[in-house]
C-alpha cells in the first residue's frame, strides 16, 4: 500500500518539476542584454570590443539562441535530464561540478542544524504542552519568541562578536571538509548551526506545543489513561505519534528550506555552500550556474516535500487509502 | 458483598471566575459482585462525574472534596496515581460513550489491546497477540486474526465499541464502568453491542455500573436502578419494581416522558437548574407537581422507604405510593 501510495506520489511530482523547470529555463531569456553575451559571461560594452563577428556567430549557432524557444526548451531540458546543466562561463568546469563540490557542506550544515533544532525543539515543545504555564513553558516560548522576532543575520553577527572575536574559541568563517580534519569541520559549523538551528527550533516548538494541547485533550488519550499506563507512555506513545502528524508537514517544509542553504547565513560565515555559491554566480553574472543552482535547489526543496509526504503516510494510517 | 461502596461522593469543580460547581453531591451507592447497576438522569446530572470518580480520571480543575469509594474495602479517592495505574484497566475499566474518537487512530486496534496485556501481565509480544486475538473472539469480531493489523478508521462504530470492550475486559477486571455505550450507535447495533456486554457481563461475574439515559435499555439491562438529578441520588431500588413503581416523583416524571404510542408525551415541566446556583432545599422542588412549603426549605436525605426490605431508597419528604406509572 505504502509503495504504491509513494509511487503514485512520485508521478504528482512531475506536473512541479516542469513547471520550474520552465521557469529555470526562462531565467535566461529574461536576462535584459545579449545572450550570447551573457551565456559568455560578458556584461555590456560593444560587441566588438570582446568579440570577433565570426567567433560571435559561430556561438550563435552552438548555443542556438534563434531557433524557435520550444525547441531550445526540449534541448536545454534533454541536456538537463542526463546531468548536464551546461558549463560555466567564468570557472570553465561544468555547472554539475560545481554544484556537487558545494552541495555536501550545504547538506552537512541543513543536517547540523535540524539534528540540533529537533533535539532541543521537540523535549522542549512537549515539555511545554504538558506542564503549561511553568516554567518550561515559559523558557519554551522565549525560545521561540527569539527565534521568531530575532533576524537570523544579527543573531549570527552576534555569535561571531562573542565566541569569534572576543572569547576566540570558534572560527568565523570558512569551511573543512569532514574527512580532511573532522574536529576542525565541527569547529567551522558550530556557529552556523546554532543561527539555522535556533530559527528551526522556534518553528518546531511553536508548532509542537500547540499540536501537543490539541492532542491531550482528544477521547482517546483519556482511553490511554483508563488502560492504566503511565504518563509516559500516554504522552510519548499515544500523544506524541498523533501529534508528529501535524509536525512532519511543518518539518519537511523547514526542512526542504534548509537544504536549499540559507543565503544570509553562508555568506556572513563565508561558508561555501550552494546557497553562498549562488550568490557569487549573480555577481558573477554567472548564469548558467545560476540556472544550475536554482534548478538544484527547486529539485531539493520538492524532493524533501515528497520525503515529508511518505513519512505522513507511514505515521498516519489513514491517508494512503484516501 | 459490596466490590464497589461509594459513600457520600462529592466533586467540585473550580470555576474560571473563582467559583465552584458542585457536580455531585454526598452521592453514596453500592454494587455487588456480578450485579449490574444502571446510573440514569438527564444531561449534566452528574453520571460521568461520577464514573471519572471512580476512575479518578476526573479534570485537573474537578477534586473530589468529601467522601470515600470503597473498592474491595480499599478507599481509591486517597490513593496514589502509582497506585491507581495497578487498578485502572486490570481491576476497574470503562467504556466511554464515543467509540469513533475513543480509540487512537495511529495504532492498529490489534496493538491497542496487546498493550494491556504486555502493561499489566507483562507479557511479550507474542503471548499478547495471542490473548489480544482472543478478545476479538470473545467480542464476537469477525475474522479476529486479520482485525489484529487494521486501524481503527477501517471499522464501524459498533465494530469499535467491540474494541474498548475488548480493551477495558483484556485483564479480566471485577468492575466496568460503561458510560453511555450505545448512545452513539444505531438502534440494531446498540442490540448487537448489548447483548456482547451483556453476555460477558454474565460469563465474568462481572459488577457493571451502566450508565445511561435510556430508561429502557436500563430497564433491560440493570439489576438495580440508581436515579441522578442535578449531582444528587433522588432514588436506588431493584429495577424491576422501581419501574413499575416509582416513589420519587422526578423517577415518575422520568418514565412518563417516555415516548409511547397512542399515548400523549408528558415531559417532565421546567428545565434542570443551573448547577451554579441549586435551589433551596429539594433539587426538583420548582418542577415538582407534589412539592410543598417543606419542600422548599429542607433538603431531603436518601433513606429508607416502607415498606422496609425491599431496599428503596428515595430523597423525597413525600413519596409516592408506588402505584404510578406502569412501565
Amino acid at each position: 500500500m505504502l509503495i504504491r501510495y509513494s509511487l503514485r506520489r512520485l508521478l504528482e511530482t512531475i506536473p512541479t518539476l516542469f513547471i520550474i523547470s520552465v521557469i529555470v529555463f526562462s531565467l535566461v531569456l529574461l536576462i535584459p542584454g545579449d545572450r550570447v553575451l551573457v551565456m559568455l559571461g560578458y556584461s555590456g560594452g560593444d560587441i566588438a570590443d570582446v568579440i570577433s563577428k565570426e567567433v560571435y556567430a559561430a556561438m550563435e549557432i552552438r548555443l542556438g539562441v534563434n531557433d524557435p524557444i520550444p525547441l531550445q526548451y526540449a534541448r536545454w531540458l534533454g541536456r538537463a535530464l542526463q546531468g548536464d546543466l551546461g558549463t560555466s562561463p567564468l570557472h570553465a568546469i561544468p555547472v554539475m561540478d560545481i554544484i556537487l563540490a558545494r552541495l555536501p557542506a550545504t547538506i552537512y550544515l541543513a543536517l547540523a542544524s535540524i539534528i540540533l533544532g529537533t533535539l532541543v525543539a521537540i523535549p522542549l515543545g512537549v515539555a511545554a504542552a504538558v506542564k503549561q504555564n511553568t516554567w518550561v513553558d515559559h523558557l519554551a516560548n522565549g525560545v521561540v519568541l527569539f527565534g521568531l522576532v530575532t533576524p537570523g543575520f544579527w543573531v549570527a553577527l552576534m555569535l561571531v562578536l562573542l565566541f569569534g572575536v572576543y572569547l576566540g574559541w570558534l572560527p568565523t568563517f570558512g569551511y573543512t571538509a569532514p574527512q580532511d580534519d573532522f574536529v576542525e569541520f565541527l569547529r567551522h559549523i558550530t556557529l552556523p548551526t546554532i543561527v539555522l538551528g535556533l530559527d528551526f527550533a522556534a518553528n518546531v516548538i511553536r508548532f509542537i506545543r500547540t499540536d501537543f494541547i490539541e492532542q491531550m485533550r482528544e477521547d482517546y488519550v483519556r482511553t490511554a489513561r483508563a488502560k492504566g499506563l503511565s504518563e509516559r507512555l500516554v504522552i510519548w506513545k499515544h500523544i506524541f505519534k498523533n501529534s508528529m502528524l501535524a509536525t512532519v508537514t511543518v518539518l519537511g517544509f523547514d526542512i526542504s528550506r534548509l537544504m536549499g542553504g540559507s543565503t544570509i547565513i553562508e555568506s556572513i560565515f563565508a561558508y561555501p555552500g550552494i546557497s553562498f555559491l549562488l550568490l557569487q554566480s549573480i555577481f558573477n553574472r554567472d548564469f548558467a550556474t545560476v540556472q544550475g543552482v536554482v534548478i538544484f535547489i527547486a529539485l531539493m526543496v520538492v524532493f524533501m516535500n515528497y520525503l515529508a509526504d511518505i513519512l505522513y503516510a507511514l505515521l498516519n494510517p489513514r491517508i494512503r487509502y484516501e | 458483598m459490596a466490590i464497589l461502596d461509594v459513600q457520600h461522593l462529592t466533586v467540585d469543580f473550580a470555576l474560571d471566575d473563582g467559583g465552584t460547581l458542585r457536580a455531585v453531591d454526598d452521592t453514596s451507592f453500592t454494587i455487588d459482585s456480578g450485579e449490574v447497576l444502571g446510573l440514569v438522569g438527564e444531561s449534566g446530572s452528574g453520571k460521568s462525574v461520577t464514573a471519572l470518580s471512580i476512575m479518578r480520571l476526573l479534570d485537573s480543575q474537578a477534586d473530589i472534596t468529601a467522601g470515600r469509594i470503597l473498592f474491595d474495602g480499599e478507599d481509591l479517592a486517597t490513593k496514589s496515581e502509582a497506585e491507581m495505574r495497578t487498578i485502572r484497566g486490570q481491576r476497574i475499566s470503562m467504556i466511554f460513550q464515543e467509540p469513533m474518537t475513543s480509540l487512537n487512530p495511529a495504532y492498529t486496534v490489534g496493538d491497542q489491546v496487546s498493550e494491556v496485556f504486555r502493561h499489566h501481565l507483562h507479557m511479550g509480544f507474542g503471548e499478547s497477540k495471542q490473548r489480544a486475538i482472543e478478545m476479538f473472539e470473545r467480542v464476537k469480531i469477525p475474522r479476529p486474526k486479520d482485525t489484529y493489523g487494521k486501524f481503527p478508521h477501517e471499522f464501524s462504530g459498533g465494530m469499535r465499541q467491540r474494541v474498548m470492550i475488548a480493551i477495558a475486559l483484556a485483564c479480566g477486571p471485577d468492575l466496568l464502568i460503561a458510560d453511555e455505550p450505545t448512545t452513539a450507535l444505531d438502534v440494531t447495533i446498540q442490540a448487537q453491542v448489548l447483548s456482547v456486554i451483556q453476555d460477558l457481563q454474565h460469563d465474568m461475574g462481572l459488577a457493571l455500573l451502566f450508565i445511561s439515559h435510556d430508561l429502557e435499555v436500563v430497564a433491560q439491562m440493570c439489576d438495580k436502578v440508581a436515579v441522578m438529578y442535578g449531582a444528587r441520588l433522588m432514588e436506588v431500588g431493584e429495577s424491576t419494581s422501581l419501574f413499575t413503581g416509582p416513589r420519587h416523583p422526578y423517577t415518575d416524571g422520568l418514565l412518563r416522558s417516555i415516548p409511547r404510542r397512542g399515548q400523549p408525551l408528558t415531559p417532565i415541566a421546567g428545565t434542570i437548574f443551573d448547577l451554579r446556583s441549586p435551589p433551596d432545599g429539594c433539587r426538583f422542588h420548582p418542577r415538582c407537581p407534589y412539592a410543598e412549603d417543606r419542600c422548599r426549605r429542607e433538603t431531603p436525605e436518601l433513606r429508607a422507604l416502607e415498606p422496609a426490605g425491599d431496599g428503596r431508597l428515595a430523597a423525597c419528604h413525600f413519596p409516592l405510593a408506588g402505584v404510578g406509572a406502569k412501565a
